[in-house]
């Protein structure tokens, strides 16, 4: 089965890492910006990743018959400097017609504090005036109750935001509800020890159903399995969830929130029956 | 979406990896209790983790994420003056 990663940072993999995932029915993915494991020190270090997000990452998945497509924003870490942030959010609207970006994100918060909330909002207020989609990022761990109770706030409190455009990602058991609640996306990551395992995400869809969920890996610079999507997958194999089922989380519905972008022009990979007629 | 398993099938098929997370914690609990000095008050809300898992209540997973979460304040706008 193909499937789609809406999720993952490939600038911090190996291009064996590509030939793997393609291997295991990797057919596109999404690589929001976000922190490179230090922060940087000029908006002119981001310049840079941004062409790497849309000029060396989809040449790089290309090889491999992946459709690669990105994000941009400055991420939730990094926004506690807000000059910094203007500067690079003021930067971002000469990328944002990349054919391969997307939309914002992964905006969101980080330790949920004053600067972050204003970065955030910020970033809201340029996705409404482009018309961009929103990728959000929520925190980790004891802070992601409270900051995805205050993004969801702040999404709702922006009449111009529509909720079917936006995916609230790294949802877990206590913030999905509040999400789907609102009308919006829900990404579930599969991130060892700080996120959801395969498992857990699978008790997700048979409480929660599939609409409006997708899965994604999340994998990056830190430890983290670029292949725990088809992980996902096997264990609703093996709880004896119809193909279906699997296909509308891990495929089809990526395919329905990307197709909001006029950038997302996806191209359907050909299978046996449709190469021969 | 209905899970048609029962519970009996979901513990037949778990039973090992049930055990298994059993003596992990197990071997946990003895690690700290052989080192020198007392955790940190982290230690309580462990113990108000493990209530969860034997009370007759379901939700356990949401409960214990709750458990470990920071409080959630309506006001925080105000708190923040934003």
């Amino acid at each position: 089965m193909y499937y789609i990663d809406p999720h993952i940072h490939m600038v911090s993999r190996t291009t064996d890492d590509y030939e793997t995932l393609a291997r295991m029915g990797c057919v596109a993915l999404s690589e929001p910006a976000f922190w490179a494991g230090f922060d940087r020190s000029s908006a002119d270090g981001f310049r840079d990743y941004f062409r790497q997000l849309t000029e060396v990452e989809p040449a790089r998945a290309a090889q491999f018959g992946i459709q690669h497509y990105t994000w941009l924003c400055i991420n939730a870490k990094e926004a506690e400097n807000v000059e910094l942030s203007r500067e690079v959010i003021a930067m971002i609207p000469e990328f944002i017609n990349c054919p391969n970006v997307l939309g914002i994100g992964e905006i969101g918060l980080n330790k949920n504090t004053p600067n972050e909330a204003t970065v955030f909002m910020d970033h809201l207020d340029l996705a409404a005036r482009l018309g961009q989609l929103i990728l959000i990022h929520t925190p980790h761990l004891e802070d992601k109750l409270q900051g995805t109770r205050m993004i969801l706030d702040m999404l709702q409190s922006d009449s111009r935001l529509q909720p079917e455009r936006i995916l609230v990602d790294h949802v877990e058991e206590h913030t999905i509800k509040h999400v789907l609640d609102g009308g919006f996306w829900a990404g579930m990551t599969l991130y060892p020890v700080t996120k959801c395992t395969p498992q857990r995400a699978a008790d997700m869809i048979e409480i929660y159903g599939t609409e409006r969920l997708c899965v994604n890996s999340a994998g990056d610079w830190g430890p983290s399995k670029p292949t725990a999507v088809p992980d996902f997958m096997i264990e609703l194999r093996r709880r004896g969830h119809s193909e279906s089922v699997i296909r509308q989380v891990v495929y089809d519905n990526p395919l329905t929130f990307f197709r909001q972008s006029a950038n997302f022009q996806f191209r359907e990979p050909l299978d046996l029956d449709t190469a021969l007629a | 979406m209905s899970n048609a398993r029962t519970s009996q099938e979901i513990f037949e098929r778990e039973f090992l990896e049930l055990r298994s997370k059993l003596l992990e914690l197990a071997a946990s609990f003895d690690r700290m209790q052989r080192g020198p000095g007392e955790p940190d008050q982290r230690a309580r809300l462990v113990a108000l983790g493990l209530d969860i898992l034997r009370d007759d209540n379901g939700d356990k997973a949401a409960r214990i994420q709750v458990l470990f979460s920071r409080e959630y304040s309506p006001d925080w706008r105000v708190e923040f003056g934003i």
